[in-house]
Formats: structure tokens, sequence, C-alpha cells
């Protein structure tokens, strides 16, 4: 039965045209049509000011999508992102103001110890076999939990005493925080996106990322040593949900109690958006970014619309379950 | 004891896309009786039986049972009628994580509980062993499934056929994975189920030995067509052959003629972590075709796998120039001359999703990237642009995804993306399998050109006719080790087949 199915002949309707055509610009056209509608009904979204805003609060989502991004391309998932990233601000500003280190040693020691993360990562998905899923399920939870112990209960500032009463006198660097302001929050995103783009579409490994995700076995039987690019696709997003968190960091200039957990639902949905934007139907950079400007464009407008913070997880959830429905629709085809 | 039946197909027609795999065909079985059904890969043997099981519903014809006609056009109507049949694939009808009664009873648990919401588990297990006990399996009910061996799993889907009230019973090649005492049990069983409880027996198999042993009856098909119907008793061996193959209007290809050089790949007592390779020792030498046969099933795909690191090798040496080869994955194979082109096209050997200049250049990309690890792009569709000229892979351009290329041309794809690697052995499972007579021509003067090369070849296939047109010498594997070596000019094809059967000349 499914032998005569696939005979018939498959004529390009009306609708079909129009779904393609959404399915690979619709985000893009969302975009527009947000834009429009926020700017004609406030005065106050459509200042140029505000566009910086949205470039600025969309930095961190799309540092930490780009990471999951990563991890999509071998047909993986990252969920641990958003404790990566909590556990780099913690690591980061204990740095500061525990140790007094200088900018530079706290961000590359910080970012190489968040690495550990991919490393269990990638053990349990790719030694143990353990569904991506549900193995960085459970990294999140434990490195949500690593990052409140080392701290001691979740939140480091300047000049608050340990836990144990011993006085800090570490300051968070002037330059640190210049991470975390405009441009500077937003160029360093837009080169993260660039990088990655760049690693992702014109370089040997980022063509073999793809083929381990597009077909495991094949990429296997073709002679890719298929385990080491799952390793590398988890530890490349680590590094970025590192970056996320150093930025974030930089930007509150504290450690606060799950800092990155609020980042990983916008994330996941950016990078799921991105999927089909321009109709590359593949995990991708560019789109990650559009994904983000996308869930940024909504959050701010309806902020401004004065839509109570609590309910917007409403629709971001529901832009969520859009993205997925739009990618997995079209891969049933 | 039931009461005796008779079960009659006539003119049983049946077309798939491009096929018509069965062509007026008669058969008819008894109750009591145990009736062998045979013919080679595609003659239609498992199409007839799942017509008979209710799998397909557009063929034509009619079905008689006890004279009486009768429609079957879905799996309910045959098990109305008391017919079960045990599918090749016992993994996929078995449930891995529920016990053993509950596998048994899921028959009765899906369609006799309407309006009964509680399961009685005593009684569930108490009606499971009765039928165990028929079936002669001691097991504990509660036992799972998936820590049975494959010889229980499948006397548990007998078992299960048996719970509802069964006049016939299709077995189709349920021996190919036992070992010889489970192969025992099983006919066992079967003559207790034929001789004792007058259930009616269908026997696929393509072992030959074993028809002869339990069947009275034979049906032998070919090429969708009955070319014999009567009793076992009075068929040899060779003759059974005959009948199965026939005269084959098979095109005769023209082996490419290459001097042979010196040995170039050896294998010693190479043997495969699971046993699907047992004790196989092998050479290759340069310039060489060397053909792998045997049936379905007797380890030349798991051969193959294994000599390119897909599968684990557990002892034995493997040897290229007469320098070891230390073959952990298929990495290391490619990196250390060999190639594989799998069985399973579409789920191996391409990337459906990717377009033909990504496809062809897959192993070989290094040869593309730069220093810095960058893809040089023109490089790389300048030597597919070759590729597809020399291979004749007919696409509009080489960004054409391989999806959307004919079957021919997916495994020229397959094959040409070995080609710019240097492989020294390159190692082909059933290449031809679903490829078109041209595309075959194409695929076999391109194994040709690598013999002229001076590289080693292994071209793994069950088609018999094909491996006796391109090897030089051939290996004939049953049960998963090899069985038989012959120089292919003084070849048989009967006598390949008698050995692919696990028959003997003596």
């Amino acid at each position: 039965m499914t032998i005569q199915t696939t005979h018939a002949t498959k004529k390009k309707s009306t609708l079909t045209v129009i779904v393609d055509f959404l399915s690979k610009w619709g985000t893009i056209l969302t975009i527009f049509i947000l834009l429009a509608f926020f700017s004609l009904t406030m005065p106050a979204f459509r200042t140029p000011s505000n566009m910086v805003t949205i470039m600025r609060s969309i930095s961190i989502v799309t540092v930490i999508a780009i990471g999951i991004t990563v991890s999509l391309t071998v047909d993986g998932f990252d969920l641990s992102v958003g404790s990566v990233a909590t556990f780099a601000v913690a690591l980061v500003i204990s740095f500061f103001v525990w140790h007094g280190w200088g900018t530079l040693p706290a961000i590359i020691v910080a970012l190489l110890v968040t690495l550990s993360v991919a490393a269990i990562n990638s053990f349990l998905i790719v030694k143990l076999k353990i569904f991506d899923l549900l193995a960085t399920l459970a990294t999140m939870f434990i490195f949500e939990g690593v990052a409140m112990t080392y701290t001691g209960g979740g939140s480091i500032s300047q000049g608050m005493p340990r836990v144990d009463g011993t006085p800090t006198m570490g300051k968070i660097p002037g330059d640190f925080r210049l991470i975390g302001q405009s441009p500077y929050i937003i160029i360093i995103m837009l080169v993260i996106v660039a990088l990655v783009h760049i690693f992702l579409s014109y370089t040997k490994h980022g063509r073999y990322l793809y083929i381990v995700g597009g077909n495991r076995e094949a990429a296997r039987l073709s002679g890719i040593p298929v385990n080491r690019y799952r390793t590398l696709a988890y530890f490349l997003s680590a590094l970025l949900a590192g970056m996320g968190g150093i930025i974030l960091a930089a930007r509150i200039g504290s450690a606060q109690v799950n800092a990155g957990g609020g980042y990983l639902m916008p994330a996941v949905a950016a990078a799921f958006i991105g999927y089909s934007v321009a109709g590359v139907k593949k995990p991708n950079a560019v789109g990650t970014l559009v994904g983000a400007i996308l869930v940024g464009v909504l959050e701010n407008g309806l902020i401004m619309a004065s839509v109570p913070y609590y309910s917007l997880n409403i629709i971001k959830g529901l832009v969520l379950a859009i993205a997925l429905a739009i990618t997995y629709y079209r891969k049933n085809d | 004891m039931q009461p005796k039946h008779k079960l009659e197909m006539k003119a049983i027609s049946i077309e798939f896309p491009g096929v018509k795999a069965l062509k007026t065909v008669d058969f008819a079985i008894e109750s009591g009786k145990i009736h062998a059904l045979v013919g080679a890969n595609g003659a239609g043997k498992s199409t007839l039986m799942k017509i008979l099981g209710g799998a397909y519903n557009h063929y034509t014809g009619r079905i008689y049972f006890d004279g009486e006609a009768i429609d079957i056009r879905n799996p309910r109507d045959a098990k109305a009628l008391g017919i079960d049949v045990v599918y090749q694939e016992v993994d996929t009808a078995l449930v891995p994580y529920l016990t053993v009664a509950e596998n048994i009873m899921i028959d009765v648990m899906a369609n006799e509980m309407k309006g009964k919401h509680f399961i009685s588990w005593g009684k569930l297990h108490k009606t499971a062993r009765t039928v165990m006990k028929r079936v002669g399996i001691e097991l504990d009910t509660h036992t799972l499934v998936q820590d049975l061996s494959l010889a229980d799993k499948q006397l548990v889907l007998i078992a299960r056929a048996l719970v509802t009230n069964t006049n016939f019973l299709v077995l189709d090649e349920p021996t190919a994975p036992l070992s010889q005492t489970e192969t025992e049990e099983l006919f066992r069983l079967m003559r207790d189920l034929a001789q004792n409880q007058d259930v009616g027996v269908v026997f696929i198999s393509h072992r030959l030995p074993e028809i002869f042993e339990v069947c009275e009856t034979i049906t032998i098909l070919r090429d969708g067509n009955v070319v014999a119907d009567q009793k076992v008793e009075s068929l040899t061996q060779h003759k059974l052959i005959e009948l199965m193959l026939g005269r084959r209007f098979e095109e005769a290809y023209p082996k490419i003629q290459v001097p042979i050089g010196d040995t170039l790949f050896q294998v010693e007592n190479l043997n495969e972590a699971s046993g699907k390779v047992n004790n196989v020792s092998l050479n290759v030498r340069a310039g060489e075709v060397v053909g792998v046969t045997g049936l379905v099933g007797a380890g030349k795909t798991e051969l193959c796998k294994t000599l390119f690191g897909a599968h684990d090798i557990e002892s034995g040496t493997i040897t290229l120039h007469g320098r070891e080869l230390k073959i952990t994955s298929p990495h290391a194979a490619v990196q250390q001359g060999v190639a594989l082109v799998p069985e399973e096209r579409r789920k191996e050997g391409i990337l459906v999703d990717e377009s033909v200049v990504v496809n062809l250049t897959l192993p070989s990309l290094e040869h593309f990237t730069s220093q810095a690890g960058f893809v040089n792009t023109n490089a790389e569709r300048k030597a597919a642009v070759g590729l597809i000229d020399d291979l004749g892979i007919v696409t509009p351009n080489e960004n054409q995804k391989v999806a959307y290329l004919s079957g021919g041309n997916q495994q020229k794809v397959a094959v040409g993306k070995w080609l710019i690697t240097d492989a020294e052995i390159y190692i082909f499972d059933e290449p031809t399998k679903g490829v078109d007579v041209g595309a075959k021509r194409d695929i076999f003067e391109l194994i040709g050109g690598l013999a002229k090369k001076g590289k080693g070849i292994i071209y793994a296939s069950s088609e018999i006719p094909e491996i006796l047109d391109i090897s030089d010498r051939i290996y004939v594997m049953y049960d998963y080790t090899i069985v038989k070596e012959f120089e292919t000019t003084e070849a048989t094809e009967e006598e390949i087949l008698l050995y692919s059967a696990g028959g003997n000349n003596s």
C-alpha cells in the first residue's frame, strides 16, 4: 500500500507553494510584521535606542543558542547549556571576588573548567550510549547543583563575605563589565555567530558534523571518526554556553541562583526556529541568530505593551511549539 | 484432534509498482502435512505467504477453505480461519520487555478483551503454560522475552499462533538463525503439530537438506510462477536446484581480463566478536576479483563489515602487502587502504539528503581541505564533476540531492565516493541490488577498471550468475564460514548453490 502511495504523482498545489514559502521565509516575514505592528502601536518601540536594547537583550540567548545549534548538527541535543552558563557565571565571579584574579585568566580558567561538563556529557552519550536528551537532562541538574554548592547557595557579589564568614576583597574589573555593555556585547555576539557560521559551512569539520547528524551509520562507513565528532560537538556547545555565561556575568556583575537557567528555553526556541530560515533545513548559526531576534522582538514588544512578565512564558512557549511544528512537519514529508 | 481442512489458493496474482511478483499461482495445503515452499531470492515465496496471512489486499485470484470460496483481505480474516504466519523477523513481532506469557497471549489480550478492562494474571499465565506445553517449551512464563535466545523467541511466536485455534501454520525461514540442535527441536515440534494435532505446516527454507528431512510435499516458485508441485521424495537436491533456477535470462557481462599479480590481501582465521564470522581465511591477489557468495544470512555482509572494521574482530589476522593491519574501526580501515560499498545503500552507503558532490567527496574530503581546515569547494566540485563524467552518473548537476537519483545512479555514487581515496582493497556487498541492467554493466566496468589498476576486489553477492560473470575465484559461505573455494572457470551455478545450501558432493 505504501508503495502505491509513493507512486502517486505529486502535483504542487497552491497550498504547498504557500506552505513552502512560509516555511522558508515565514520567520523573517514574522519579524517584519512584528516590527511593523509594534512600531505603529507604540512610538517608543521604534526608537533606535530600543533597537539597540533588543540586540543587547538577545546577545546572551544567541550565544547559548549557538551552542545548542552545534549540538543539533550531530543530531544530538544539549539540554545542559543553561546550567553550564550558570556554572561559568559562578566561576568567573568567584575568581574576581574571592581570589582577585585579572579579567583574562579568570575568563580562560572559567571556560576550561566548564568544559568538564562537556567531558561528562560526551562520556554519557558517546560511551555509555545514553539518549542525549536524557544524559544532558542529568548533567543539567548536576551542574546546577555544582554551581550552587560551589558558591554556597548560589550568589556571589562584590563585597559579600563567603559562606564561612571570610570577608572578600576582590573587585570585578571594569574592563570585564564592558563585555556586558553595548556595543561590545552585540559585537561579541555577531563575531561568535560569524565564526561558528564559517566553521560549520566552510571547514571539513563542519561538513563532518552535519554528515554525522544526517546519517550516523553512513558517516561511520565512510570512515569518519563519528565518536570524535560527536564529542567535539558537545565540547563546542559547552564552550559556547560557557561564553554565554561569561557575558551574562559581565552584564549582571554578580553570580545569582541559576542565573543561566532562564536562557535555556528561548535558546532552544531560537535554534529550532533557525532550522527552517531561508530553507536551510539544518541547524545553522545565522538561522539561530534570526530565531533569537524573533524571540527578542516579541519579548521586547510585549513587555512594552505591558504584558506582565509572568505571562510572557505562555507566548514564548507557543513560539517554540510553532517552530518545532514547522521543523518536524517538514521532516515527515 | 481437529477436523481435517484443505486450503487452496487459485490463480493468485499480485503486482507491485514495476514488478509482477506473482503470476497466476496455485497453491494448496492440507491439515496434517508439512509442505515445503522453495524458490530463489525474489521468487515470490514470502509474498504468497503474506497474501495468505492477510498482509496484502490488492491481489487477484481466489482462496478456498474446504472448497468454499473465502476472502482474506486483512490479518483478522486470516486469523478467523486459523491461519497463522510466523514471519522471518522474529524480533519485530515480539515485545522485548514483556514476559513470555504476555507475548504469547498478546492476540487474546488485543482481540478478545472487548468490554473487559482488568487482566487476570493467574489465568493469563495458566493459559500460556498450557500452550507452551503443547509446543514443548520449558520456560518460566515470567521470563522477559528480551532475555530469550533466538530459538526460544521463535517457539514463543509459534506458541502465540497456537493460542487461538490454528489450522495452518506458515513458518518463513525459521531455521536461518538457528543452530543444529535448535533446528532439530523445531523439526520435532513441526512433526508433532502435523501428525498429532492435525495442523498444516508450510515450511519455507533455503536449506535443502532440511526440506528433504521434514517435508512431504513441495511447491517450487520461480520468478512468480509455480514450476513444480509434487512429493518431495521424487526429487533430488540437484533436480530441485535445477527447477529453482530454470534457464536464467541473465545478460552475460564480458569479464575484463586482467593479469593477476601477487597476493595483496590475506585474511587468516578471522572471527567476529558475536560469532557472525567463524574462522574465515581468504586471500585476494592484485588485480583479482574474488567472489563471495552464499544464501541470504550465510554471513557475507557480516564478513564484509568485519573486514572493514564495522563489526568487532575477535581474533585473526588481516595483512595487506604482507603488513599486518590494525582494523579497529571503519576510520582505521579507510586509513589503511580498505574501502567498503555496503549493502544497505540508502541507509549506509549514501546520504540521501546531501548533494552528489558532498557524497562523492565524503571519504576523501581531506584531499580538498587546506591546512587550516577549510574546504576548497572549487577543487571539490571539479573532482566530483570528473567522477560524474567517468561513471556516467545521470544527474542534472553536481548539486542535486542524491535522494532524487535513480537506484543505479545512487549506487554509482556509493561506489564512486571511494575512487578518490586510492584504497587498495575494495569490498562490494551486493552492489547490484535494486540496480537496472544498464547501471549494472557500468558497475561491472568500474570494477574491471579497478582490477586493471592492480587493486584487489572482494565481491559479495547471492546472485550466483553475477558472481560467475565477474569473479576470478569464488568462496562459498554457509553458516558464517567459508565451506568451499572454486576457480571460477571450474565452477557451475548448480554446484555453488549446492554448497550454499549446506549440501556437498560426497
